[in-house]
């Protein structure tokens, strides 16, 4: 599916003879090449699950954080270039702030979703700047609204998602997260389910170390977005390893 | 249009009576129909001053008439274009924020309050006053203009949250029509509004149908 787009990728404001921007196209390239974020909507909330590899062994545990609150109810984890992804953090919380200053009440997360899009897309109209290479996940819960999950793709389209994955193992996180009934599921069941999927697609032999960020939104945190209580957290990384095993020992089993 | 000293000599609300309470299920919202210039002379006896900013969000002026139609306006543009944008109707607190928001930034030159009343999905029946200075607060049920004076008395006695309809229509049209009694420059007819989920009634009690109190 790839291909090279010579003469025709030079700029974001050049389109090819069929009909393509190639770099919108190199600016996906560069999230497919970033570790993997999950994000799953379930009937009473949200949860965010992101692959952090740990370059070094002399990072401080917990930095390069990839999960960003955007307002009380609003979380968003990212994939691809970290720095574009922070300043679009940074816009998406102008965006919440002044949006409560104006008309008095929370963002709506689609007109959230729909704003930061709009931005993103403006830096694939000009040959002076380059697109954004990051694609962000938005998750909030309202008690009126209930979850509402939302990507945004370095094109600067955005959808509404029961659930969705972005970096390099999207493909094998799609198919996982396929499987699931997550319209049934509770947030405390889907943070396990969520922890065993980052667990199953990353790849131990290309990349090493791993920290798993965990983060929700729902019922069960009153509508704010936070971390998962470190508790729960370790609960879930356990059912993570536990079911791998599981899965290796059928392996053998099957031979 | 009010001169200046009486306009000192009054305090800057001027010239009317305006009213809103919330009910079982909805909101009504309410005033008098007077305009004058001077304490001395009615300029309209007829002027609708409960403005429509949206299907089911409504404001009262009170003050300079030009600067509360002028804000009005202006609010109504805003709401329409943030509705659409949003895809669904916008909540009170929205209009009476965008409301706020015009009275405090351009608190220098304008001298107008209101009271913005209306239904929406998420929280139901609401009563906002955005003063003078640009103050926003949420009421059950609130009073504002020159008229309002005479009438705070009536209005604590007798204003209880949850009632049905009829009642607080009724209890509405009381209070309008005593302070239209006593207050010089409120008169004419009394303008309602009842604003509900299902739809906007508007109610107008012509001066001699208005209900009477030990009165001559």
């Amino acid at each position: 599916m790839s291909s090279i787009g010579t003469g025709y990728d030079l700029s974001a404001s050049t389109f090819s003879p069929d009909g393509r921007v190639f770099q919108v196209e190199y600016a996906m390239k560069a999230v497919e090449n970033s570790s993997t974020a999950i994000g799953i909507r379930c009937k009473d909330g949200i949860v965010f699950g992101v692959e952090k590899l740990v370059l070094s062994k002399l990072y401080e545990q917990g930095s390069n954080k990839r999960i960003f609150n955007i307002d009380r109810h609003v979380g968003m984890a990212v994939a691809g270039l970290l720095a574009d992804a922070r300043s679009l953090a940074e816009v998406a919380r102008e965006e919440a702030s002044n949006f409560r200053s104006n008309y008095g009440h929370d963002i709506p997360l689609k007109h959230l979703s729909d704003r930061v899009s709009m931005y993103v897309h403006a830096y694939t109209l000009y040959s002076a700047v380059r697109p954004f290479g990051c694609s962000f996940i938005l998750g909030s819960y309202d008690k009126d609204d209930g979850p509402q999950l939302y990507m945004v793709d370095p094109s600067g389209i955005s959808h509404g998602y029961w659930g969705c994955a972005i970096g390099k193992a999207k493909q094998a996180a799609k198919t996982e997260i396929e499987k699931l009934q997550m319209k049934e599921m509770t947030c405390r069941e889907l943070v396990k389910e969520v922890a065993k999927i980052i667990y199953i697609v990353h790849d131990e032999v290309k990349d090493k170390a791993f920290e798993l960020e965990l983060s929700w939104v729902g019922e069960v945190t009153n509508g704010r977005h936070e971390l998962v209580p470190k508790d729960l957290k370790e609960e879930a990384e356990k059912y993570a390893k536990d079911s791998l095993e599981e899965e290796d020992d059928s392996d053998e089993d099957n031979m | 249009m009010e001169k200046v000293c009486d306009a000192q000599i009054k305090g800057v609300s001027t010239g009317t009576t305006i009213l809103a309470a919330t009910f079982d299920g909805g909101v009504v919202i309410g005033s008098d129909s007077r305009a004058s210039i001077g304490g001395e002379y009615v300029s309209s006896k007829t002027i609708n001053k409960v403005i429509q900013v949206h299907d089911r969000v409504f404001c009262c002026m009170s003050g300079s008439l030009a600067d509360a139609q002028a804000v009005t306006k202006a609010a109504k543009f805003h709401l329409a274009l943030h509705s659409v944008q949003m895809e669904t109707p916008p909540l009170v607190i929205a209009a009476a924020t965008i409301l706020k928001d015009l009275c405090y930034r351009n608190k220098e030159e304008l001298q107008a309050g209101f009271i913005t009343a209306g239904w929406d999905q998420k929280r139901g029946a609401q009563v906002y006053v955005v003063s003078l200075g640009g103050m926003l607060v949420s009421q059950p049920v609130t009073i504002g203009g020159s008229g309002s004076t005479y009438i705070y008395g009536y209005v604590d006695a007798k204003y209880k949250p949850d009632m049905s309809r009829e009642e607080c229509l009724q209890f509405a049209i009381n209070a309008l029509a005593l302070a239209m009694g006593r207050d010089n420059v409120s008169g004419g007819v009394a303008n309602l509004a009842v604003i509900t989920e299902s739809g906007v009634e508007h109610v107008v009690v012509p001066g001699n149908k208005l209900p009477t109190f030990h009165d001559d």
